[in-house]
């Protein structure tokens, strides 16, 4: 304890190392419950904090990370036509997973220590939930120098350079992907990305995800879907290509759960994500021209693919980029439900809309936000006067 | 008779441990009394006295700058012990060393024969000048009443959810004559009416049942339910910055009211010692400004303890040398943090208090817990995460106010409901904030503002 003194304050203002005091604040603080005492404002202080919170998320992320890692194996094996037992599966996984995870956070806690020392702040923990996030949204197969890229994108571009953590108008997360997205299509869209495979894929295994056999249906979508192997159930469950982490409702849900339990996730938004999505699916539904279009899939088809239900649950939900009034909320995840069906369906060059529903609604999030506020001061207004 | 129920569901009661039992004794005398300027929020004080100086009860120690019948006066005769100044020569406390005679100062007014709105001016000028009137409070911001102003109602806070507040029925014990005096001394003062807001239990209700002359409210729920500014907001809300509301606690009608019935100024009041760390929780009858020292102690079972003159949320942090604040009923002492604890934020959390359900202490309401002063977390960045919103039961966007006070924009701010709140309606969402912001602070900075713009146009 004593070494731990003498070090201590070399770090400390005046010392040798003074710059890279919040390091040493960073460890201390992860490591410790401080007794740092209250100071003129309320004497006592509740025992939640930032870091509770979004350790919350991380926990409730642990579902589908796990599940994805099985999924990862499950899905490699299959492809290769090879039997193999649950704990292949898992290892498999394990080798695709932890080099993807070690490459974020080691990308981007360097930019958060950076950016920390350079402002002299104190190093935040807002990347655990987006470091955790990163990976569970990439596919399989996403080189690691192109993952490096894109956390890097996200974190500078998409957080630090708006301020750092709280002052960020996109989730940098999804800004991340959207880099790939538009920087490296290749990587991450079409029908081969989604699976990581040993090289030969026996015929029976059906690389493209459900969105992507919904382009171009032959015969009734749900049962052309069915006929690749993709009833609701499987889909449900989640043993099927696609994003690491985004593939089972199941893992979603546990999450969804945990996140609404605890209050650190927004039900109104969560909820209203699924309306939107719900009412946009009924919409199309009734001007279907055919069984065969995209615009006849079932609303309960469109949770349980893609990334709709991991997007609705974890990364709509962020309160820095979301709308901030209980009212706007209901609005901003309304109409992200609405726009990623309407990408979906309505557009054949995206077969899949959640991302950018979630970006664009960010960038109006401010906007509800001021529509909520102007009719609470009307509201205000009229009271007063009454 | 008119009255009102209104059931607010946001807010929350801290689950602190440490409630005073409803036992009453006599404190000892104080030997010394503090008044401190920070306690009379609206007014520049100028001192009146100077070290050594002697000084009977009603002996004004200081005025109003800006309205000079203001003024702060003695509740205790003795002598001016010290007259403490901080930065910028800033007035920050006069002590004085009682000698236990309690005599009235010579030019203290006695009370107006007759109460109603005809004597309203001498009533006022009375009331000032024997430093009971700043017993009254005003919104907008919360200040000292101003005597010049004519306030459209009058609201008495017949009730206190603060963590640990006393029981404003002791308070009310044996004291119902005055009480009922002070409210009808208070009716004068208004062309309105003067609202009587009481908690939801029958208990409080009935109570108060007898008070005459007022109109009743009746409030239901967790803190903040019982603020003023919430009872104005839910009962007739200020409507722009010159729709001036006083508030008034039951021991400030009390007080009231016993200098009109006796015909000289009292400052005795009851005063409760709760908290986690407090050696003996009781209520205690005591002087304004008594010297903790006099009435409070300390647990030896903690090594370092905190005495605040007040509740956790809004009061003062006074020291073990410290005194009772003018308006204060409660003094709460809670322990200071000692250990570091490793790992802390990822416990469960069965023996930590909070309100987020992230902690399964939270699904045990009984529970009580010795919080102590730990900061619980390091200072971040603004995030809405929506707890603000559930926490101040009043039709405003906490963190949208908030927001225009940072930016200092007062048309905004006023827009957003400056006008209807003080420091201590955001003091549960500064308790509860993750980011660990001071949000009292900020409205303070906002209201501030706001005060110097109002009177730089007058």
């Amino acid at each position: 304890m004593k070494a731990h003194g003498t070090i201590r304050s070399a770090f400390e203002k005046g010392g040798r190392f003074e710059r890279l005091w919040p390091l040493i604040d960073a460890a201390e603080t992860f490591f410790f419950r401080l007794p740092v005492r209250t100071a003129g404002g309320t004497h006592v202080r509740d025992a939640y904090d930032l870091k509770r919170m979004m350790m919350i998320v991380v926990m409730a992320l642990f579902p589908c990370m796990a599940f994805g890692t099985y999924n990862v194996g499950y899905q490699f094996y299959a492809s290769a036509g090879l039997p193999a037992d649950h704990l292949a599966c898992v290892l498999k996984g394990l080798t695709v997973i932890i080099p993807l995870y070690v490459v974020t956070f080691a990308v981007g806690g360097f930019w958060e220590v950076l950016f920390a020392l350079i402002r002299g702040e104190e190093i935040n923990e807002g990347f655990f939930v987006t470091g955790a996030l990163i990976p569970l949204v990439m596919p399989p197969t996403i080189p690691l120098w192109q993952l490096a890229l894109a956390v890097s994108f996200g974190v500078v571009l998409g957080k630090e350079l708006f301020g750092g953590t709280g002052m960020n108008i996109f989730n940098p997360a999804l800004v991340s992907r959207a880099f790939l997205f538009f920087a490296y299509p290749r990587s991450i869209s079409g029908a081969g990305v989604w699976t990581l495979t040993g090289g030969t894929v026996v015929d029976a295994y059906t690389m493209a995800t459900p969105l992507h056999l919904g382009l171009e249906p032959k015969g009734g979508i749900v049962a052309h879907l069915a006929g690749n192997g993709f009833d609701f159930w499987r889909m449900f469950t989640g043993l099927e290509p696609g994003s690491i982490g985004e593939t089972s409702t199941v893992a979603v849900l546990i999450g969804a759960l945990i996140l609404i339990l605890t209050g650190v996730g927004s039900w109104r938004i969560i909820v209203s994500v699924f309306a939107g999505g719900g009412a946009m699916a009924l919409l199309c539904n009734a001007f279907a021209p055919s069984d065969a279009s995209m615009m006849a899939l079932p609303a309960h088809y469109h949770f349980v693919m893609g990334g709709f239900a991991f997007g609705a649950v974890f990364m709509a939900t962020d309160p820095v980029s979301a709308a901030g009034t209980n009212a706007g909320k209901y609005v901003y995840g309304f109409l992200i439900g609405v726009l990623t069906i309407m990408v979906r369906t309505l557009n054949p060059a995206y077969p899949e809309g959640m991302m950018l529903a979630i970006l664009f609604m960010n960038l109006f999030s401010p906007l509800i936000d001021y529509a909520v506020v102007r009719l609470n001061m009307r509201r205000r207004l009229r009271r007063a006067a009454g | 008779m008119h009255m009102a129920n209104y059931r607010l569901k946001k807010g929350y009661d801290i689950r602190i441990a440490g409630g005073a039992e409803e036992v009453l004794e006599r404190a000892s005398f104080p030997e010394s009394v503090g008044l401190y300027p920070s306690d009379f929020y609206g007014m520049t004080p100028k001192p009146l006295v100077e070290g050594g100086e002697r000084v009977r009860i009603g002996t004004p120690l200081w005025h109003d700058r800006r309205r000079e019948s203001l003024v702060v006066t003695s509740p205790a005769s003795g002598t001016v012990a010290e007259v403490r100044r901080g930065a910028r020569r800033a007035l920050e406390a006069v002590v004085l060393r009682t000698d236990g005679k309690q005599q009235i100062a010579a030019g203290t007014p006695g009370p107006p024969k007759r109460i109603s709105s005809s004597a309203r001016g001498d009533i006022i000028s009375a009331l000032c000048g024997t430093g009971l009137f700043p017993l009254i409070r005003q919104r907008p911001f919360g200040t000292v009443a101003d005597p010049l102003a004519a306030p459209r109602d009058i609201f008495v806070t017949a009730m206190d959810t603060a963590p640990l507040a006393p029981d404003q029925r002791i308070i009310l014990k044996k004291h119902e004559q005055e009480f009922q005096r002070g409210i009808d001394v208070l009716a004068s003062l208004t062309a309105g009416r003067v609202h009587l807001c009481t908690g939801g239990g029958t208990d409080d209700a009935s109570a108060f049942a007898g008070a005459r002359n007022v109109e009743r409210h009746r409030f239901d729920g967790p803190h903040p339910a019982g603020n003023a500014g919430v009872h104005i907001h839910h009962v007739a809300p200020i409507r722009g910055a010159g729709d001036i509301v006083w508030h008034c606690t039951v021991q400030g009608a009390i007080l009231i009211g016993r200098y009109f019935l006796a015909g000289a100024p009292s400052f005795d009041v009851t005063a409760a010692v709760a908290g986690p760390a407090a050696a003996q929780r009781r209520y205690v009858e005591t002087l304004a400004g008594a010297a903790l020292s006099s009435f409070a102690e300390a647990s030896d079972k903690f090594p370092a303890a905190r005495f605040i003159s007040g509740n956790v949320l809004t009061g003062r942090n006074a020291g073990a040398d410290g005194f009772l604040g003018f308006g204060d009923s409660l003094v709460t002492i809670i322990p200071e943090p000692q250990k570091s604890v490793f790992l802390g934020w990822l416990s469960p959390g069965f023996s930590l208090e909070s309100f987020s359900y992230s902690f399964i202490s939270r699904l045990m309401p009984r529970r009580r817990f010795a919080l102590d002063s730990n900061r619980n977390g390091s200072v971040r960045a603004f995030v809405a995460t929506g707890i603000y919103e559930r926490l101040l039961p009043m039709d405003i966007l906490p963190s949208f106010l908030l927001k225009s006070i940072l930016a200092d924009d007062i048309e905004e701010m006023e827009k957003l409901g400056i006008l209807e709140v003080a420091p201590e309606d955001f003091a549960l969402c500064e308790y509860a904030c993750p980011s660990k912001t001071d949000i009292q602070r900020i409205i303070r900075d906002g209201i501030d503002l706001m005060l110097k713009e109002t009177r730089e146009s007058e």
